[in-house]
């Protein structure tokens, strides 16, 4: 474009007004494309907490339910496994849950529950997302072994309150989810024991 | 490309000597010349660009969420409509791009008629263009039927139809189309992937030769005049401005005005008076209830005219289908040496401006019931009417160009400010 007598200044004005007011609609357009990946209010409606009655599971026995969409299990321990949950400590890499996000507050305890025997946890490897195994036994994965989980994808283990022993690919221990016991004794996962 | 910009270095000339990016830039835009004469009417092929991009990005967002099965598609729209974050912005813009493609593709095209953008040699231009069309037309039918409701069914059922009109195959065609005995969810899942994937490939190709074939020869003009006769010393057109900054600030300045009444539309009225979103496809398709009023979007309207218009069942068809395949030929129908409107003859101004008012009119007719009543007339007899005017236009600008009928103006040598 031929720049002869022309009034640069205005020009240059023109074109960034023009440029930054574009810019502003663009972004705002970019709003409702980006909000639109968020999960859906049908989504959130399927995160609300979920009650399941424990009275019927039997000690060492895993219960597989579904809260937003991820697998839970609640482990009854026996008092053996609670037992032994103490002897694993020196080889784990985080024994004391000092990692605030894997546990509620009222769950940072040497058994990682509010009730000893019933273990709430979501059984997402911290490594890369599998589901590890659940090996109660001891001696099950080797000789050393006091009962937890062992990951198949990547041979990470936890102990029975899913903390991660030392020297494996998972950085810290398994999640446990807010959950809290009603008055009739029946388990709630998703709501924080304060909450009402 | 210039030896100055091929000395260039950094980025730029690195990539340059790797793609011909400034090449490209320049012969498309930064040194294309377009004739510095262009009015209103050249708005509407940018918009269409625009509207095609937009309806590329909501559709791709939309099918994100979109169910296209028989059980789910209906709920998964509401599901957008409802759940989503932005869902009903989005489809919004979508229905109303719908809408918006044919308000400003049919507005292009009338550009094309008044100033002889048609004409040789810009054929194979119009022809890329009407295939673009017809495209379209097969886009926006298919993309109806997504969201199963009574009108997306029916639509459908009716369209399919046609097609069984054709004697001898034409039961097997419309079976073999649906893949189905009747509508359903094969047929469904057909046209989703039609509707997302292979006509918007196609229709992405054609627009890219629809410019590259534009380029080649050169824009028209309100005046018809070719720029390229009277170059400069430097062998630019006298009459010619390059393409950016000048016409891409211009089309810029169109868009913000387009974007006010698209707008307007998405947020205050989406459904525009039934128009845009017809209600009874607020409820879930049912296969053994028809509604009772049925039509299709408008901008089907003047060519379902033209069907009703036709008491024959094959022969409506074939009218419908001559209605649209008459203006792929119309390059060659047109034997006028002058292009613009300006310098006509009287006779083509007044057809031409007839040939608008029947495509409105049987536009109009084709959302009334047949049996209504205007000025005396039911609309079926109307729209035989303008069917004639409609078919008239073709018939008389053969006639009146190829016999030495038309007694044009003269054509100023240069474009006119």
């Amino acid at each position: 474009m031929s720049q002869d007598g022309a009034n640069k200044s205005r020009r240059r004005f023109l074109t960034g007004a023009v440029t930054a007011a574009g810019g502003v609609g663009v972004a705002y357009t970019a709003v409702p494309f980006l909000a639109y990946w968020n999960p859906s209010a049908t989504t959130r409606a399927a995160g609300a907490p979920v009650e399941v009655d424990t009275s019927t599971l039997k000690p060492g026995q895993k219960m597989d339910i579904s809260w937003r969409g991820q697998p839970v299990w609640v482990i009854r321990r026996s008092e053996s496994a609670i037992e032994r949950l103490a002897e694993v400590e020196d080889r784990l890499s985080d024994p004391a849950s000092a990692v605030a996000s894997q546990q509620p507050a009222y769950a940072q305890n040497a058994h990682r529950s509010i009730d000893p025997e019933f273990l709430v946890l979501i059984p997402i490897c911290t490594h890369l997302g599998c589901i590890p195994s659940y090996m109660p036994q001891p001696g099950s994965l080797d000789a050393d072994w006091q009962g937890g989980f062992f990951c198949p994808c990547h041979g990470s283990k936890f102990d029975m309150a899913g903390r991660v022993y030392a020297g494996v690919p998972a950085p810290t221990n398994l999640q446990v989810p807010p959950h809290r016991i009603a008055d009739n004794g029946v388990l709630v996962v998703g709501e924080d024991q304060e909450a009402a | 490309m210039s030896d100055a910009t091929k000395a260039q270095g950094g980025l730029l000339g690195w990539v340059d000597a790797r793609f011909p990016l400034t090449r490209m830039w320049n012969e498309h835009i930064g040194e294309y010349y377009a004739p510095k004469n262009f009015n209103l009417w050249y708005y509407f092929g940018s918009l269409a660009l625009f509207v095609l991009v937009n309806q590329l990005l909501t559709g791709i967002w939309l099918t994100m969420n979109y169910n296209p099965s028989a059980d789910g598609a209906f709920a998964s729209v509401e599901y957008i409509m409802r759940d989503v974050e932005w869902g009903w912005l989005i489809r919004y813009m979508h229905s109303t791009g719908a809408s918006a493609f044919f308000v400003v593709v049919y507005l292009h095209m009338f550009r094309a008629l008044l100033y002889g953008s048609y004409q040789k040699p810009r054929e194979l231009i119009w022809v890329f263009g009407m295939i673009i069309y017809v495209l379209l037309m097969a886009e926006a039918f298919m993309g109806y039927l997504l969201p199963w409701g009574q009108m997306s069914y029916w639509g459908a059922q009716v369209i399919i139809s046609l097609f069984g009109a054709i004697p001898g195959i034409g039961e097997e065609l419309a079976l073999w189309i649906r893949g189905d005995y009747n509508i359903s969810g094969v047929t469904l899942n057909r046209f989703f992937a039609l509707h997302v994937v292979a006509l918007p490939l196609a229709l992405v190709g054609l627009v890219v030769f629809h410019i590259l074939a534009l380029h080649e020869v050169g824009s028209n003009n309100p005046d018809g005049v070719d720029i390229k006769k009277n170059k400069d010393s430097s062998g630019k057109p006298k009459d010619g401005i390059p393409f950016h900054p000048y016409y891409t600030v211009k089309d810029t300045f169109g868009l913000g005005v387009f974007l006010i009444f698209f707008s307007a539309v998405v947020f205050f009225a989406p459904e525009m008076g039934g128009y845009f979103l017809e209600p009874p496809n607020f409820e879930p398709a049912n296969p053994l209830q028809t509604p009772e009023h049925i039509a299709p979007v408008w901008y089907f309207t003047a060519f379902y005219s033209v069907l009703r218009a036709i008491p024959d069942k094959f022969g409506g068809v074939l009218a419908m289908g001559l209605a649209i395949f008459l203006l792929f030929l119309l390059p060659w129908i047109d034997r006028g040496k002058v292009r613009s409107i300006r310098y006509r003859g009287l006779g083509h101004k007044i057809a031409l401006g007839l040939f608008a008012v029947a495509f409105v009119c049987l536009s109009y007719l084709g959302l009334q019931a047949p049996s209504d009543v205007y000025f005396g007339l039911t609309v079926t007899l109307w729209a035989q009417i303008w069917t004639a005017v409609y078919f008239g236009f073709f018939i008389f600008l053969f006639t009146y160009t190829a016999f030495g009928f038309e007694k044009p103006k003269p054509v100023p040598e240069r474009v006119t400010d």
